[in-house]
């Protein structure tokens, strides 16, 4: 029980985090911003894995699952940063907005 | 209530409160260098909270890579793009106003809601099976996800080589 009310307050911080990811990913319109929105959500699941991890002590477990994870967002930001850069260069801006190409 | 878990739960809401104002900073601040800053700060929080969790290993990966690797990342590719005019950041910082108005209310809303949420959870027990430690279990049962990881990176690469190959 000691545990648990240790680590109650966690789970309502990493919904707060996870909700300024999302609501910041939903109303931006700069493409580094959303990147960096997208951060702030996987930051607050990391910490989701690692709380999961102490309550049910599988820590070892979770700290896997957090290593893959890391491995993953930083392949996936290291690729989102070369498209963005990409399409600055096309378009010459970094607003979504002027992403048009495959309007119909 | 015991005295030392008192302190030890008022320790871990500070921290989260830092990681919290961490993460309204990346989204709010108005240059895009300072908020990659604010978010290397979020990932050191992070990474506090975690050896808090007795969670070493996760958090060094999250130091060196987080906190290091993609900072350096945010900031190579914002170096690579146009500052923005002041004309730009005013009509950014106007759209700012008008768009994050009801983020506060809805932190307030979620927060408020979870607080009063009668959650009341059972104790997970650890099974006989559970492996506590993470070598064993990384090169054993999870081996396969070091597999994983392994493709996940080349791809990465591949992309980046690609993204960025001279037109002959």
């Amino acid at each position: 029980m000691n545990l648990l009310a240790l680590l109650m307050p966690f789970g309502i911080f990493v919904a707060l985090i996870a909700v300024v990811g999302l609501y910041s990913l939903i109303v931006t319109r700069d493409m580094l911003r959303v990147l960096l929105a997208l951060e702030i959500v996987t930051k607050a699941v990391t910490l989701l894995l690692i709380v999961g991890g102490a309550v049910s002590g599988q820590m070892a477990l979770a700290q896997t699952l957090v290593l893959t994870l890391i491995v993953i967002e930083v392949v996936v930001i290291v690729v989102a940063a070369g498209i963005v850069i990409a399409v600055f260069k096309h378009t010459g801006s970094l607003d979504v907005r002027r992403l048009r190409n495959l309007k119909g | 209530m015991d005295p030392n878990l008192k302190n030890q739960i008022l320790m871990n809401i500070i921290l989260m409160a830092a990681m919290l104002l961490g993460a309204l900073a990346t989204v709010m601040l108005r240059q895009l260098v300072k908020a990659a800053i604010a978010l290397a700060f979020t990932s050191v929080v992070l990474c506090i909270i975690m050896f808090k969790l007795s969670a070493p290993w996760a958090a060094v990966f999250e130091l060196s890579v987080c906190a290091g690797l993609i900072t350096v990342v945010f900031i190579s590719a914002i170096s690579l793009v146009k500052p923005a005019t002041e004309e730009e950041r005013t009509a950014h910082m106007r759209f700012k106003v008008r768009r994050y108005f009801l983020l506060p209310i809805v932190l307030l809303v979620v927060g408020c809601g979870l607080s009063f949420l009668k959650i009341n959870p059972l104790p997970v027990i650890a099974g006989p099976e559970a492996i506590s430690d993470m070598r064993v279990l990384l090169w054993g049962p999870r081996a396969l996800d070091l597999l994983g990881q392994i493709l996940v990176l080349l791809a990465g690469v591949w992309g980046v080589v690609v993204l960025f190959k001279e037109e002959k």
